[in-house]
């Protein structure tokens, strides 16, 4: 399986996530540079974490006018697995691949805390190698991660099982209904506010993340 | 001193030397280099005699005191480098500003020596949060400057340490560690040895922000401050991330032959410092170098401080290649000089030299001879009376905000991008980080201003102490360290003297260990210039240790009930510094003495029996004395514990000196297997007995004529909310 991950001027968890795939996971991942992603071939893609084009005028709203997008849009749309981590779920939202908004955390304070989740949908792109609605446990990092819709959106959300994931238990940036995670429509488009590339590693805290990118190549072969 | 128009602050017989040495009076623009590169700041002209009796060698120091970054080799054809700065009088001023600028600088000194920055730590110091609004402020600021900067470059803030006292209220102290890892091969130095090479500079523009600023650092703050918000650079962590990518791509690629972070005295320093290590010369072209505004002076383009910029050393044919990699990541790069064989630095305007300075002369600024003496006041010890209730006293003390839970502060920092960071903050007493080589290493910050007021000599090495238990106790070996010495005005010979002495404790306990220091820094004039108050002196300590394997790797909270608690080290009758005494608004007379020997020997021993699997949680007991310590370990594992202190070792003494002493050489640890440490201890002749038994939901603790019971969810309320119910009393 050939995984993109998109590299942004500021994404500082590219690497991480390539190391992942590549030395855990024995998947073949490229870190491609945004400008230079024209290859719409690839498998899978993902937009790792960090603050590309330093959050400047939106977290995410420049990444969402790169040419890379264009390519992400185009892979959605043949229903290949698309995830955005962190600041890739703040470009993902910006370029309208997914819905509502991530606001300011209400602390107003950069957060980062491992968190008890709750799986709320098994069947995603991400999601379906969990083969369960467990409690997983990640860590999160960021200053805009509360998810904001209106209240009749957030309705249809949740009955389509679009949230993906939410926090248990403490809700560590007011984000509505908790939610942590969410996908489009196809469940092939995926945006998590966790680190599934933090819960890698048993030395780092844990390895519920992994079972995130297993859940990337069993999609694939469906 | 005003010299023609130009203002400097050198003294009359700096003038007087730097004339007869170039046998003719420098121009203003040679002034105004002369001035930035002689400044306490950059040239140490105060401090470098002191500082020599340091010790910089061991097996595995690569590079010493002297270059950008300590270079510490740990096998495998890796090193690790690490480096710490201040940003003291800019945070005082701009708290924002001044503490982001201040990660930059010192992850350009990682960065340069051709490593990838992993690690940062911050060392903070600051007014009494309790009483003052300014100093809330200061925090808030200097917390959220952090966060910001370091989160946003992805380098994990993994570990620190936080004073609060009402001596930093003008003056806070703002220090930051860099740990930073690479390969041997490709280290690179801040040197420009080949005549030919071409000096370019990448990044930022050059503009007229932080002109002055290590001359505005070289004296004290007073009233006319606030107008030299100019002299604070303005922050720019984006593109201090894209140069990050841009520098290590370019020294990967084998193009560069050196590379040196801008910082403290602008082009100026950073010119004549690279071509003074290479013996050589450089011809700067100084129209080559691209500025914010178009009537700079060349004066201001010469110092100015203007962040997130780099000298790169390429290889002569080599800019063309070097451009393509920084045109990648939109970094501006330009040849804006060449190494020269003249030994000299010129400066060039429409080819026409404006400023024509020998390297070694102005790299070199003339040493100071400083006077000091010591102060003849001694402080009484005060006759504070046992207090009634001690549980109220250890409640109060886990809620002081020195002591209690940082957790405030470090969630604001993401401590996990980079995916290294196994012992996170809060869990251990180091931060460890996984290595490519397999290897770990443990890093940990630490200062105490009041141990190093009472007796900078002993304080100071008190100091070092501490760290290193820190890093033992997470079963790491202490391999290097860094000091950092922060005083008042060096003018003054009581402050001097107080300098001297705390190298001196640092230089001898440094050898007592056999650890070397990589790299440090002093700042002096920390001092209020309207009430004339000098902040207590306060050397600040950052120790590198490494872990052969993950397993050895020791946190401090309790784990399982019945494990057996030991309490290594002998607790004196000394309250003198302590944070206890704080807390009464007292101070004392001496701090708790150091023996080197038993210090060192007790440090190796607890590593051996960590190393041998025999512990399972392990703890340093410094700040708060044994009553923090334990509470600190029964709330990290949300376990209680019963305790019999009258077994601990130590004299006769009353039960708040036994509770919250803070005598040196002491750690606590639990382990399944009591006989053999107990044994290990004895055949060392490092004091340590049985105290007590894990187990509860209480922390019981026996004193010699009081006993204390305290529910551990207790404990933790007091720990864990106090500095969020000082800064931000409306959430929750």
């Amino acid at each position: 399986m050939r995984v993109a991950v998109i590299q942004f001027p500021g994404s500082n968890c590219d690497r991480d996530t390539v190391h992942v795939l590549r030395n855990v996971l024995k998947l073949d991942a490229q870190l491609v540079w945004h400008n230079d992603f024209k290859d719409a071939s690839y498998d899978a893609v993902i937009l790792p974490g960090g603050f590309s084009f330093g959050d400047h005028l939106r977290a995410g709203i420049i990444a969402a006018y790169s040419p890379a997008t264009e390519i992400i849009r185009k892979m959605a749309d043949d229903e290949k697995p698309v995830l955005g981590i962190c600041n890739g779920f703040q470009i993902l939202i910006e370029a309208g691949l997914l819905p509502g908004a991530l606001l300011r955390n209400s602390s107003l304070k950069f957060v980062c805390k491992w968190m008890d989740l709750q799986l709320k949908n098994d069947r995603s792109a991400f999601t379906c190698a969990f083969k369960n609605t467990s409690k997983v446990r990640m860590p999160i990092a960021h200053n805009e991660g509360r998810f904001f819709a209106e209240d009749e959106l957030l309705d249809r959300l949740m009955a389509d099982g679009r949230v993906v994931m939410t926090y248990a238990g403490e809700n560590p940036t007011g984000t509505s209904r908790g939610i942590a995670a969410m996908s489009n429509e196809e469940g092939n488009v995926v945006g998590m506010m966790p680190h599934p590339e933090r819960a890698s590693d048993s030395t780092l805290g844990g390895t519920d993340g992994l079972k995130v990118f297993e859940s990337m190549v069993e999609w694939a072969k469906c | 001193m005003l010299v023609g128009e130009v203002e400097t602050t050198l003294t009359p017989d700096e003038m007087g030397y730097a004339r007869r040495q170039l046998g003719r009076e420098p121009n203003g623009l040679e002034w105004a280099m002369i001035d930035a590169e002689w400044s306490e700041h950059c040239s140490y002209k105060s401090s470098k005699l002191v500082l020599a009796q340091l010790p910089t060698t061991g097996k595995r120091v690569l590079v010493g005191p002297g270059y950008d970054s300590g270079v510490v080799d740990i096998g495998d054809g890796y090193v690790l480098t690490m480096h710490i700065e201040s940003h003291n009088h800019p945070s005082a001023i701009d708290p924002y500003g001044g503490a982001a600028t201040g990660i930059g600088g010192v992850v350009r000194d990682i960065l340069c020596m051709g490593t990838t920055p992993i690690a940062l730590l911050d060392a903070l110091k600051f007014g009494d949060i309790t009483r003052s609004e300014h100093s809330k402020w200061i925090m808030k600021n200097v917390v959220r400057g952090i966060a910001d900067y370091g989160n946003c470059i992805g380098v994990p803030t993994v570990a620190g340490e936080i004073e609060f006292d009402e001596c930093f209220e003008r003056n806070c102290l703002v220090d930051v560690a860099c740990l930073g890892v690479g390969r041997k091969e490709e280290l690179l130095l801040a040197q420009a040895t080949r005549p030919g090479d071409s000096v370019c500079l990448i990044g930022g523009s050059t503009g007229r922000d932080g002109i002055h600023g290590s001359t505005f650092a070289s004296r004290t703050l007073g009233a006319d401050s606030e107008r030299e918000r100019s002299a604070v650079q303005i922050p720019d962590p984006f593109t201090k991330k894209l140069i990050i990518e841009a520098t290590l791509e370019a020294s990967r690629s084998g193009f560069l032959r050196g590379c040196k972070d801008l910082g403290g005295g602008g082009l100026a320093t950073g010119l004549s410092e690279i071509a003074d290590k290479g013996g050589t010369g450089i011809e700067v072209y100084l129209e080559e170098i691209p500025v914010r505004e178009p009537d700079m002076s060349p004066i201001e383009v010469m110092i100015s401080e203007s962040q997130e910029r780099m000298l790169l050393v390429a290889k002569e044919g080599s800019e063309d290649a070097l451009r393509v990699i920084m045109q990648k990541y939109g970094v501006a790069c330009a040849r804006i000089g060449e190494v020269t064989a003249t030994g000299k630095i010129s400066i060039l305007r429409s080819g026409e030299a404006i400023a024509d300075l020998p390297t070694p002369f102005l790299a070199n600024a003339p040493v100071i001879h400083r006077k000091s003496r010591m102060p003849q006041v001694r402080k009484l010890e005060p006759k504070a009376k046992t207090p009634s209730d001690l549980e109220k006293a250890l409640l109060d003390l886990l809620a002081s905000p020195t002591i209690a839970s940082k957790e405030w502060v470090f969630r604001q920092y993401d401590h996990e991008v980079g995916i290294r960071t196994v012992a996170k903050p809060g869990d251990a007493d180091a931060a460890v980080m996984k290595l490519p080589n397999g290897k770990l290493a443990a890093i940990k910050v630490d200062g105490n201003s009041r141990f190093c007021d009472l007796d900078p000599y002993v304080g100071a090495a008190s100091v070092l102490a501490e760290c290193c238990r820190n890093i033992v106790a997470v079963g790491a070996e202490p391999v290097a360290f860094l000091d950092h010495c922060q005083f008042g005005d060096p003018n003054d010979e009581e402050i001097f003297w107080a300098f001297s002495m705390a190298v001196k404790g640092i230089a001898d306990f440094g050898r007592a260990l056999s650890l070397p220091c990589v790299g440090g820094k002093v700042s002096f004039y920390n001092q209020d210039e309207e009430t004339g108050k000098a902040i207590r002196s306060s050397p600040v300590i950052t120790v590198l240790g490494l872990l052969e394997k993950a397993e050895h790797i020791t946190k401090i909270g309790f784990r399982k009930d019945g494990e057996t608690i030991i309490v290594v080290g002998e607790t004196k009758r000394e309250l003198g510094g302590s944070e206890y005494h704080r807390m009464l608004r007292l101070i004392g007379n001496a701090p708790p003495a150091l023996d080197f020997q038993l210090e060192s020997r007790t440090q190796r021993v607890v590593l051996e029996c960590i190393r041998r699997g025999l512990v399972t949680a392990c703890h340093d007991c410094s700040k708060g004395g044994l009553g923090v310590a334990l509470a600190e370990m029964a709330i990290d594992g949300c376990k209680g514990a019963s305790i019999d202190l009258r077994n601990a070792p130590g004299d006769e003494m009353s039960d708040d000196e036994l509770l919250f002493s803070e005598s040196n050489s002491r750690f606590i640890l639990t382990t399944n297997n009591p006989a053999q440490v107990l044994e290990t201890f004895s055949s060392h002749r490092v004091p340590a007995a049985i105290a007590g038994t894990v187990g509860s939901a209480s922390l019981r603790l026996t004193l010699r004529s009081s006993k204390l019971e305290c529910k551990v969810d207790a404990l933790r309320a007091a720990y864990a909310n106090s500095l969020q119910e000082i800064l931000e009393p409306w959430q929750k």
